[in-house]
């Protein structure tokens, strides 16, 4: 079994594979061809990381460090003494993220055989599915934060490919799909500005990015005293763990030796902080790159518009994998953020504001996959609160439930968009002369009674509700209760502010969750339809509703992976946090969740009560008469509607206070410096006047005066010697002849000179 | 070298007053027709000399001189007489003190 580790490689190299060959023979294979090898190659991915999990759990969850056949030396500088090796690492973390990208990733890419079929870019669109993989993978296998970050810009490239691959169409009020792709792209920069900052920080204090070495135990510190019971014991013991390995230790246990030893400065040229100021600097910078990624307040901004692309791209990379990196880096960084506490603080707020704030946005939008994009911020906030109050194995759970029901979500609601359209184009075609009254397949106005018409997708989006309403038994339930505990048990047991802050805020998120999900159910399926469309609508084709059965049914069971402890019947039936026990042994601060009957109770019966509410609300008599949201007519409700709508202004606020002061200033300095400045007064001044007064004196001075002049006088003085010489010839052969013999002559005394000499006796 | 032959000496003497008249008439008499019988007298004081060392020296190289000579002064001649020809007929004279249209 533990050849299998040696495996690793081919999870990334299978979709690299997989990509390649579309890249190069996509118009050859035809759509089947290239779906076979897509889905093909994440399948046999998912295989292996099946593989690699069973490996872990037989070799008693041993984590492995596998060097990249031929890359293995990635970046070696020996003067500076730094090796960055391109190398894996499979640990239980891990694994679970490599079992999500490529479980969900196989179903939704076998959907989006069915979703995008006829497309002209069809080949083009696997390409990137299949990029996308690869840089996911990477992100998630990598053993060092520069091999994360490789694979965060490129799944944060794959992004923008596909939000922007119906770049052609317009995506509405002026709004083009292009434009929603430079958003993504553009706002993620700013995120991969904080992160790539952390990890040149992290570099620098520590001399390597290594999460571990090979062989290196993760220490377990003796403050972890917190838990009740020790669930973890290490082969080694704790202090031996990290020097059992010889050379620089990785950067967590490096964390653990020097927070342990205490009063460790990090020297930064010019000052010299604490180690302990150094982990909040490094952990803030990451909560950045987390934020970009994982859209969070304040740059949670370009997933709603990330909608853009084709729906299996939303439910892959916008809801259950690409967008849940920034939770897993986090996640991975937990010793920093353990130790860290005021960061700590900072991500729950964040995060739970953040949840709040994108589950109220939720409930004014039309949009079905707006909807559930702010309800995927929202869960995302949820996530990020766990990591804030030390609930990492929480956070990964609900990172795992939610990949699967979310990504369920979209997948139908791409299933029902598919549904209109055919459902349009039936009504278009039998009603000649109907005429065009703004129908948008995606504007859930149009939809209701879709319950008759599709009913796979009805029963499975409403497994999906249910599970993200968190109502017992769904998948959400667990997940979702885990993280409002330990929230809650944060802000009792440890007195942590932001346990009682999260926890305030992620319950109502949790109702404000339950109420947008009925409504949307209510408008989408329930009552009778409200246009031709939403009447004639089908039933999607058996590669569409294949994935979602699957994913439906593990909307309801992934939950049981991680029963609280103490929950009666089921917990000893499963057993207890199975999920936490195996993500302990690659994250030190995971802690199982305990279940309080009390808390669930009154969380289920909120969700239960937010459902009734969105019910009575958006009821079948209202909604058959009304256009408009019942909110928005109801005098109470209308200003809150209204502001939910419009999506509490975020955008326009940073249009206003960001953006256009940003561009003025640009414009300013433009015109400012860099023409009036730079191009008017340094080019005309400095450059181009001296220039000019060069050439000037070089001219007259140099040119006209000297050269000029010698040439001249050169000429006269030929002119002058040769009007004197012309007069030698007379024309008279006689002179000629005279000065030939004179010549002769003066030749022979010449050559006769030394006889002449000696003659003469000289 | 026998007593009874005439000694070098007075051959190239004999060269050199005749070299010298042709030069003199070449530079004093008017006449176009007497000053290029100057130049083939001064020619032919040349063969002179040349022979007479080629004598002294035992030598076929001065012979080959003369030969070369001669050629060249029979070609000179066809083309100076055919030119003093030309000019009398342009000039009615052959006068060469009247021939300086070549004037500087």
């Amino acid at each position: 079994m533990d050849n299998f580790f040696d495996l690793v490689p081919l999870v990334v190299l299978i979709p690299l594979a997989g990509m390649l060959v579309n890249l190069f023979t996509g118009r050859q294979l035809g759509e089947r061809g290239v779906g076979i090898v897509a889905v093909g190659a994440s399948g046999m991915s998912f295989v292996i990381a099946v593989l690699l999990w069973i490996a872990q759990v037989n070799t008693g969850y041993k984590a492995a460090v596998i060097d990249m056949p031929i890359l293995a030396d990635w970046i070696v500088i020996p003067s500076a003494n730094v090796t960055i090796p391109w190398a894996f690492r499979v640990d239980s973390l891990s694994v679970t993220m490599m079992l999500v990208v490529t479980g969900v990733g196989t179903l939704i890419h076998l959907y989006a055989v069915g979703y995008m079929h006829g497309d002209e870019r069809f080949p083009r669109f696997f390409v990137y599915m299949n990029m996308f993989l690869v840089f996911m993978l990477i992100l998630v296998t990598g053993n060092n934060f520069l091999m994360m970050f490789v694979g965060w810009e490129g799944v944060g490239l794959c992004s923008y490919l596909l939000i922007g691959f119906w770049f052609d169409k317009p995506g509405g009020a002026g709004w083009r799909n292009s434009d929603a792709a430079r958003k993504a792209f553009i706002v993620n920069r700013v995120g991969d500005f904080g992160l790539i900052l952390g990890v040149l920080i992290t570099f620098w204090t520590f001399g390597t990015l290594d999460y571990y070495r090979e062989g290196e135990v993760p220490i377990v510190p003796h403050a972890a005293a917190e838990e009740e019971v020790p669930l973890f014991a290490p082969a080694l013991p704790a202090e031996d763990a990290g020097h059992a390995v010889a050379g620089p230790l990785g950067v967590f246990n490096q964390a653990e030796l020097w927070l342990e030893e205490g009063g460790h400065k990090v020297d930064f040229g010019m000052v010299s902080l604490s180690f302990e100021t150094t982990l909040t600097l490094i952990t803030l910078l990451f909560l950045l790159g987390a934020t970009g990624k994982s859209a969070q307040i304040p740059l949670f901004v370009w997933l709603p518009d990330a909608m853009a692309g084709p729906t299996p791209v939303s439910a892959l990379i916008h809801a259950a994998t690409m967008v849940t990196a920034g939770v897993y880096m986090m996640v991975r960084a937990n010793v920093f953020y353990h130790a860290a506490e005021f960061s700590s603080f900072v991500v729950a707020v964040i995060g739970a504001t953040t949840a709040l704030v994108a589950g109220f946005i939720a409930v004014g939008q039309w949009d079905i996959k707006r909807v559930l994009a702010y309800s995927t911020v929202s869960q995302l906030g949820f996530m990020v609160a766990a990591v804030g109050v030390g609930a990492y194995a929480a956070a990964m759970f609900h990172l795992v439930t939610h990949a699967c029901f979310k990504a369920l979500l979209f997948l139908a609601s791409g299933s029902v968009i598919h549904g209109m359209e055919h459902g349009h184009h039936h009504a278009t075609h039998d009603h000649s002369g109907h005429h065009d009254d703004g129908f948008d397949p995606q504007d859930m106005r149009f939809m209701g009674g879709l319950k008759e018409r599709m009913p796979v997708t009805y029963w499975t989006y409403l497994f999906g509700t249910l599970a993200l309403a968190g109502i017992i038994p769904f998948a959400g339930f667990w997940s979702k209760d885990e993280i409002l505990l330990d929230s809650l048990k944060a802000g009792v047991d440890k007195g942590l502010l932001s346990g009682y802050i999260g926890f305030v805020l992620l319950l109502t998120a949790a109702a404000f969750t339950a109420f947008y999900m009925w409504r949307q159910v209510s408008l989408v399926f329930l009552g009778k339809p409200r246009h031709a469309a939403a009447a004639h609508a089908e039933e999607s084709s058996r590669v569409m509703t294949w994935p979602l059965i699957v994913l439906a049914a593990l909307s309801l069971l992934i939950g049981f992976i991680n029963v609280p402890s103490g929950f009666p019947i089921l917990g000893w039936l499963l057993g207890e946090h199975q999920f936490t026990s195996f993500l302990e042994h690659s994250v030190p601060y995971a802690h199982a969740g305990t279940f309080s009957f009390l808390l669930a109770t009154f969380a289920v019966l909120l969700a239960l009560g937010a459902i009734y509410l969105a019910r009575s609300v958006y009821n079948d008599r209202v909604l058959a008469v009304l256009r408009e949201d019942p909110l928005a007519v109801n005098t109470r409700m209308q200003r809150a509607f209204a502001l939910a709508n419009a999506k509490l202004y975020w955008d326009e606020f940073y249009f206003k206070y960001l953006i256009y002061p940003y561009r003025n200033a640009a414009y300013w300095l433009a015109e400012q410096l860099d023409w009036r400045f730079w191009h008017d007064y340094a080019h005309e001044r400095l450059l181009r006047d001296p220039f000019n007064a060069a050439t000037r004196a070089l001219t007259w001075r140099v040119d006209k005066q000297i050269i000029d002049r010698s040439f001249d006088g050169l000429g006269h003085a030929a002119r002058r010697a040769a009007s004197r010489l012309r007069r030698i010839q007379t024309g008279y052969v006689h002179i000629y002849a005279m000065s030939v013999l004179f010549g002769a002559l003066l030749v022979m005394v010449l050559i006769l000179l030394p006889l002449i000499r000696d003659w003469l006796g000289l | 070298m026998g007593s009874s032959e005439v000694a070098t000496e007075l051959y190239v003497l004999l060269s050199a007053v005749l070299f010298i008249m042709g030069a003199m008439g070449v530079l004093l008499r008017r006449n176009a027709i007497l000053v290029f019988m100057s130049v083939e007298l001064m020619l032919n004081a040349a063969n002179l000399a040349l022979v007479a060392f080629a004598r002294q020296w035992a030598s076929g190289a001065g012979h080959l001189m003369v030969f070369f000579v001669m050629t060249v002064a029979a070609a000179e001649v066809a083309v100076g007489l055919a030119l003093i020809v030309a000019i009398f007929r342009t000039k009615k004279s052959i006068d060469i003190d009247n021939l300086h249209m070549f004037k500087g």
